[in-house]
């Protein structure tokens, strides 16, 4: 049993390392990759601190409360961008072929193609998003259980962005070119928590609770550790959900992926 | 006419992707709608925050995403298959044609650009009028120096990623020049916040380089910011930052040609 966990690990280990290895081959451009990734993440931030030389609250929140948001979900979807997003070229593969070639290798199909051209310049992004939460972090008045919340937001949320990614990667079994669909909601996803939900009208707040649970990488979290309560007027346990909206989403994400490959009949050619 | 018969055709190769144009359709409209909101929270706040109100705000947004895919803001277009081509040798086939290399891929690119204007330009910015209050251009002058401001829009963002392009030929490999230069766009096209916006020096400075040509000065002509003759130097502005910008195409070519050695060959 503890075999059958541990493989899959190993495995993604072993291809991750030869990946790395092969990018490390251009190191200009691997330098400018690592620069230019930080930069646009960086820019990003510096876009919305801008915002704030003519105004002093979005939304009923400060600067430094939204960098608090910013960076819970930028550190989020950085983890599950880095660990796995290739899961994005999953129709790239339908359509050259090189599904049917992982099919018939003795390593998990989604350990396969979340490991493919593994790339370190995606830690661009965790590292700036980090460095915006650690400036928001005085914000918040401490306390042991305020710790352990954030911690659990931190790994609630890359969760919940590992499953967004596998889920709407998914889409491409049936249409193998769309895949900026899913865009849409992990980068979409990730734009949206970058701003407090009252910026949004409140059926969209509900929406983002209980149908889509994005509101769960960020909000709820983030206004228990400021010590809000929602102004959408829902209950305050719910702030402490964020690990039950992940393994909802990761389910279906799971079950899905195995719909989509059960229904793969490859393109013949 | 052969660099029409090139445009029509790289039209047609674009418009082959179907499924892909409406899965980035409703992706710019998702987007589109969150910048939106988060825009109408900052303008309530501050009503003629950079001299624009509300509605020049969810305007601004919705043909930001409009003019996204038209220009190529992100890389993209026909610069990357020069720059896949540069690569891996094929571009010496390219050098020995009887045509100019960056007329022909200029033209590539322009008739990939008419492709993405009518389909990821022009969607997005019906569902930007059905959702939200966005205006119109207020006067005919405005709309056409908009039409004529687009192709001025994507030959300076065709020459920019042509020199990011042509990186290739020195490091071989133009992803990293490309996400550096995208970040840049980025910003300083006016795509991530309106340049008026910016304080100080910063507005100033992004407002002269050439990405403001991008994004920026196409959605001020539209906002009918630009009227008479400054209307005729918005267009100037952007004419002049093409010109020289295919200039420098022209000299860095020249120079790869000579120093350059492509590989396998």
């Amino acid at each position: 049993m503890a075999d059958r966990l541990w493989r899959p690990v190993a495995c993604y280990g072993d291809m991750v390392r030869l990946w790395i290895r092969a990018e490390l081959s251009y190191p200009a451009s691997f330098a400018m990759l690592v620069v230019g990734s930080m930069m646009i993440n960086a820019l990003d931030f510096v876009a919305i601190a801008i915002m704030f030389s003519s105004i002093d609250t979005l939304g009923g929140f400060g600067l430094r409360e939204i960098a608090l948001l910013y960076g819970a979900t930028g550190v989020g979807i950085g983890v599950a961008d880095t660990a796995i997003g290739s899961v994005e070229r999953i129709g790239e593969f339908v359509r050259t072929g090189r599904l049917d070639q992982m099919l018939t290798k003795p390593v998990p199909l989604l350990v396969q193609v979340c490991s493919d051209r593994f790339t370190l310049r995606r830690l661009g992004r965790i590292t700036q998003a980090s460095v915006v939460l650690v400036w928001a972090l005085p914000i918040v008045d401490w306390t042991p259980t305020r710790v352990l919340v954030a911690v659990v937001m931190l790994l609630s949320s890359s969760a919940l962005f590992f499953g967004l990614f596998v889920l709407f990667s998914c889409v491409q079994f049936w249409t193998t070119d769309a895949s900026e669909f899913a865009n849409a909601f992990t980068y979409g996803g990730n734009t949206l928590t970058q701003y407090p939900l009252t910026v949004f009208p409140r059926e969209v707040a509900l929406a983002l609770t209980f149908v889509l649970p994005i509101a769960f990488v960020n909000w709820y979290p983030c206004l228990y550790l400021l010590g809000r309560s929602d102004p959408n007027g829902l209950p305050d346990w719910l702030q402490f959900c964020s690990p039950l909206a992940a393994a909802a989403v990761i389910t279906v994400a799971l079950l899905v992926w195995r719909t989509g490959v059960r229904r793969y009949t490859s393109t013949g050619s | 006419m052969l660099h029409v018969a090139v445009a029509r055709r790289a039209f047609r190769r674009y418009s082959t992707y179907r499924a892909a144009t409406v899965a980035g359709i409703f992706t710019n409209s998702v987007f589109g709608i969150i910048y939106s909101f988060a825009y109408l929270a900052l303008w309530r706040q501050n009503p003629d925050a950079g001299g624009y109100d509300a509605a020049d705000a969810v305007t601004y947004v919705w043909l930001g995403q409009a003019l996204l895919m038209t220009v190529a803001l992100w890389g993209g277009g026909t610069t990357d298959d020069l720059a896949e081509r540069i690569r891996n040798g094929d571009v010496a086939i390219d050098l020995y044609r009887p045509v100019g290399l960056v007329g022909w891929y200029l033209a590539g690119d322009l008739g990939r650009a008419l492709y993405h204007f009518l389909t990821r330009g022009l969607a997005p910015t019906v569902i930007g009028i059905v959702l939200f209050d966005i205006s119109l251009p207020p006067s005919p002058t405005a709309a056409l120096g908009f039409l004529l401001s687009i192709p001025l829009a994507v030959t300076v963002s065709f020459a920019l990623r042509f020199l990011v392009a042509s990186t290739a030929f020195w490091l071989l490999d133009a992803t990293g020049a490309r996400i550096l230069s995208g970040a840049l766009a980025l910003f300083f096209s006016g795509m991530a916040l309106p340049l008026v916006l910016f304080p100080g020096w910063l507005g100033t400075l992004a407002e002269a380089l050439p990405f403001s040509a991008m994004i920026q000065v196409p959605n001020d002509i539209w906002l009918g910011r630009h009227t008479g003759l400054e209307l005729g130097s918005a267009l100037a502005f952007q004419a002049g930052w093409a010109l020289a910008l295919l200039a420098t195409c022209g000299l860095v070519l020249r120079l790869a040609t000579r120093k350059v050695v492509v590989q396998g060959g």
